[in-house]
């Protein structure tokens, strides 16, 4: 027998996994100990180069991890323990999942040969997190830690990025092995994601896009996921195709807000212009976006006259939700890159002039307005001059999820991609503090605001005493309207307005609340004190909870009522009580 | 036209269903049947017939055999669903190529005396099945062949006596010099 005592890549289970996490350049993890994973934490404690920040319940380390993941391209990494830690994970690595966000969770699981005794703290974790990751391992020998941990890093990061999660008994922790650093033949040679379009149909998208009279870019969330280099390439392609471009929800950013081809936000809280183009287009490019019945509207009477090409790295995507004409597999950035190649050198701007004019009379329709006041915040307003505040700040805006992330959509302008973090497939209530936690820890000298509802902030309230302890100065922006603002339009609109358990009774003071945690409460109720409450809360830097006061009855407009299509928008102005009974008739017919 | 009140869309597409048979290549390690079983389950396809086995010991590597039912952009979904697992190499559609053989083996028996017993013999001689036990009063026939045939077995051994089935579910394979 060989003497191992003096190899350096002979250690400990719990080593491997701090020294993985060296190997792939992680500097900061969320987590919350726990009886299988005090190994991991010891080997922690006894480094310096992996910052372990400490969150008050393991779904904040999962958003935490998606916030820094989101906003930095790298990506996150949980560490939790067995049994509770893991099912706590559950909503974040879905929210991962369904907005294509890479994140790497370590579960600790009880030892070895106490799986399947119902042992305490045991929770079938992989079977749990089987529908809900990219990939998941449970590694039952410590020889094959390391080529799991290098996998793990490596499937959620390529092709579709995703969450995977590493389940490690706690024997396997303690037991003694063999480490390697990353190498080629750690991954599966099943999985070969394709970042190269193919070429052939590139130059068909060329050629249909070159004869479009009545052109629409619609980018989303991969084009954010490819990286910089994407949003290079999307706003070289519209400067040189002059088209118009809409995005998604999670698109946000990879085209100027203040760019001049922007048409806003498109789906069922998007601008009218955007919608009509969608609907009346003749050819539609749709680039890193998934055709979600949130965009889409009803599927039958989506944008019926077009030719649409489709850009997406999952082939899962194509033709899932609607039939596309010209599918192109692979990475946002590398096929946009070929495509303006090819653009460039076979084809020419077409005249699409008269489109244009047909654009204008739409955005005429002016659909974001509102009626001010000046009794009253209303929230359109508040994000309107939350946005004033932060010009020439690095600013960073994480959500929530309902009527005020909608707003913040609508009115926050995104000049960049990495900035805005929302959960926008799973819909998390409580996603946007610990995600601003995440973004703050990665951008720490950065302006990090959570633009919140009421409800949705008290889900994941805790986190501020994390923003506390770790000195991470975020922004609570808080539209308190005292309702689940987004239940209760649904429940005006369809439900013959029986506000059924969504007015949010005995909510807590914020002021008093921010002073209980340690940190800065503010407050807001007139228009007149918005601009110096919000200079302040800019100014300081420690958390701040912001109770801004709202008026409690405004709804999110314009809107696509549920079965209509994108040219039968309800706009704020038409939005009286009898149009919107008309158009949500058959809803009101069968309530 | 209109809809009941729902924040979804709920108008559903009828498109007419089609049978695939699928051959799907995997990496045969804990938990991968779980996984395609589960992507059938969490996103609403139906599983018909499901055959596996390892046929690739040195290299670890398990074929599964699915028959689905769904609409064409159903059946794409499900292939391009397993074709993104981490664990699965390849994903074939049997009824695409056109050009796959499909059996299924199937074990059953009957109880009978007299003509009864006499008859379930004679057909199961015209179907090619096999008596693989015997008592005095049972057989245990082994037949192979596509589903329906062996459907029709078990349907003319109903009135026969019959006991119970043990059905293989689909194997599929492409006919030709080439694998899959």
């Amino acid at each position: 027998m060989t003497d191992k005592s003096h190899d350096p890549n002979q250690m400990t289970g719990a080593a491997m996994i701090v020294r993985a996490l060296i190997d792939h350049g992680v500097q900061h993890i969320f987590g919350y100990p726990g009886g299988a994973v005090l190994p991991i934490y010891d080997e922690i404690f006894q480094q310096s180069e992996v910052e372990h920040i400490l969150v008050r319940h393991e779904q904040g380390a999962g958003h935490a991890a998606e916030g820094y993941a989101r906003s930095t391209g790298k990506p996150g990494v949980a560490l939790v323990t067995s049994g509770p830690g893991a099912t706590n994970m559950v909503t974040p690595l879905t929210d991962a999942l369904m907005d294509s966000i890479p994140l790497v969770c370590i579960t600790g699981q009880v030892p070895t040969h106490l799986i399947g005794n119902d042992a305490f703290q045991e929770c079938d974790t992989v079977g749990i997190t089987r529908p809900c990751t990219k990939h998941n391992w449970l590694v039952r020998d410590v020889n094959d830690l390391a080529k799991v941990l290098h996998e793990a890093f490596y499937v959620a990061t390529t092709g579709r990025p995703g969450p995977v999660l590493v389940d490690v008994p706690k024997d396997v922790q303690f037991a003694t092995g063999t480490y390697h650093p990353p190498r080629k033949d750690d991954v599966h040679v099943s999985y070969t994601p394709r970042v190269k379009g193919d070429a052939a149909q590139i130059r068909k998208a060329v050629a249909l896009l070159a004869s479009a009279r009545r052109p629409v870019i619609y980018s989303g969330g991969g084009v954010i996921n490819s990286g910089p280099e994407a949003s290079k390439l999307l706003r070289e392609l519209v400067d040189v195709t002059g088209f118009p471009i809409t995005s998604t929800l999670m698109g946000l950013g990879a085209y100027p807000a203040t760019g001049k081809n922007w048409l806003g936000m498109l789906g069922m809280h998007g601008t009218y212009e955007a919608n009509m183009a969608m609907h009346d287009c003749d050819v539609m490019l749709c680039v890193g976006a998934r055709f979600d019945d949130r965009i889409t509207g009803r599927v039958d009477a989506f944008s019926p006259g077009s030719k649409k090409i489709h850009i997406d790295i999952d082939p899962s995507s194509i033709n899932k939700n609607i039939r596309v004409d010209i599918p192109i597999i692979g990475d946002a950035g590398n096929v946009l890159g070929d495509l303006l190649q090819v653009f460039k050198t076979e084809a020419k701007k077409p005249d699409i002039k008269t489109w244009w004019q047909e654009i204008a009379t739409w955005r005429a329709r002016n659909s974001l307005a509102y009626k001010k006041s000046n009794d009253i915040i209303l929230p359109q307003y508040a994000i309107e001059r939350l946005f004033a505040a932060t010009r020439g700040h690095d600013t960073y805006i994480t959500t929530e999820v309902g009527q005020h992330q909608m707003w913040a959509a609508q009115f926050f302008g995104f000049e960049e991609p990495h900035r805005w973090m929302t959960s926008g497939g799973l819909g998390t209530m409580g996603y946007g503090l610990p995600a601003a936690l995440g973004v703050q820890v990665a951008h720490p000298d950065s302006l990090v605001i959570d633009i919140a509802g009421d409800a949705s902030v008290q889900m994941t309230m805790q986190e501020m005493s994390t923003a506390v302890q770790f000195e991470l100065p975020i922004k609570i922006f808080i539209l308190n309207n005292q309702y689940m603002g987004m239940v209760r339009q649904w429940q005006q609109l369809l439900h013959g307005n029986r506000l059924s358990h969504s007015y949010s009774e005995a909510l807590p003071d914020f002021v008093k609340l921010a002073d209980a945690f340690g940190c800065v409460g503010l407050q807001a109720i007139k228009p007149g004190d918005l601009d110096g409450a919000l200079k302040e809360m800019i100014k300081v830097r420690r958390p701040v909870l912001f109770d801004c006061r709202v008026a409690a009855l405004e709804n999110c407009f314009p809107m696509i009522p549920s079965g209509k299509a994108h040219n039968e928008m309800l706009l704020p102005v038409e939005a009286t009580d009898e149009a919107t009974a008309a158009a949500f008739a058959g809803g009101k017919a069968l309530v | 036209m209109n809809q009941p009140a729902s924040a979804y869309f709920l108008e559903e597409r009828h498109d007419p269903n089609e049978t695939h048979t699928l051959s799907v290549l995997v990496q045969n390690e804990p938990g991968v049947l779980a996984r395609v079983i589960g992507l059938f389950s969490g996103r609403g396809y139906n599983i018909d017939s499901l055959t596996v086995s390892e046929t690739e010991s040195q290299k670890h590597l398990s074929r599964i055999t699915i028959v689905t039912t769904g609409t064409p952009m159903v059946i794409e979904q499900i292939k391009h669903q397993l074709d993104r697992m981490i664990p699965v190499y390849r994903v074939v559609d049997m009824t695409i190529t056109g050009r796959s053989i499909e059996r299924e083996l199937a074990m059953v028996k009957v109880r009978g005396h007299g003509d009864s017993r006499v008859e379930a013999l004679r057909l199961a001689d015209a179907f090619r099945a096999r008596v693989i036990d015997a008592t005095t009063e049972s057989f245990v026939f082994e037949i192979t062949g596509n589903s329906a045939k062996i459907s029709q077995f078990i349907d003319l051994m109903r009135p026969l006596g019959l006991v119970e089935v043990s059905r293989t579910g689909v194997a599929a394979i492409g006919r030709g010099p080439e694998g899959m």
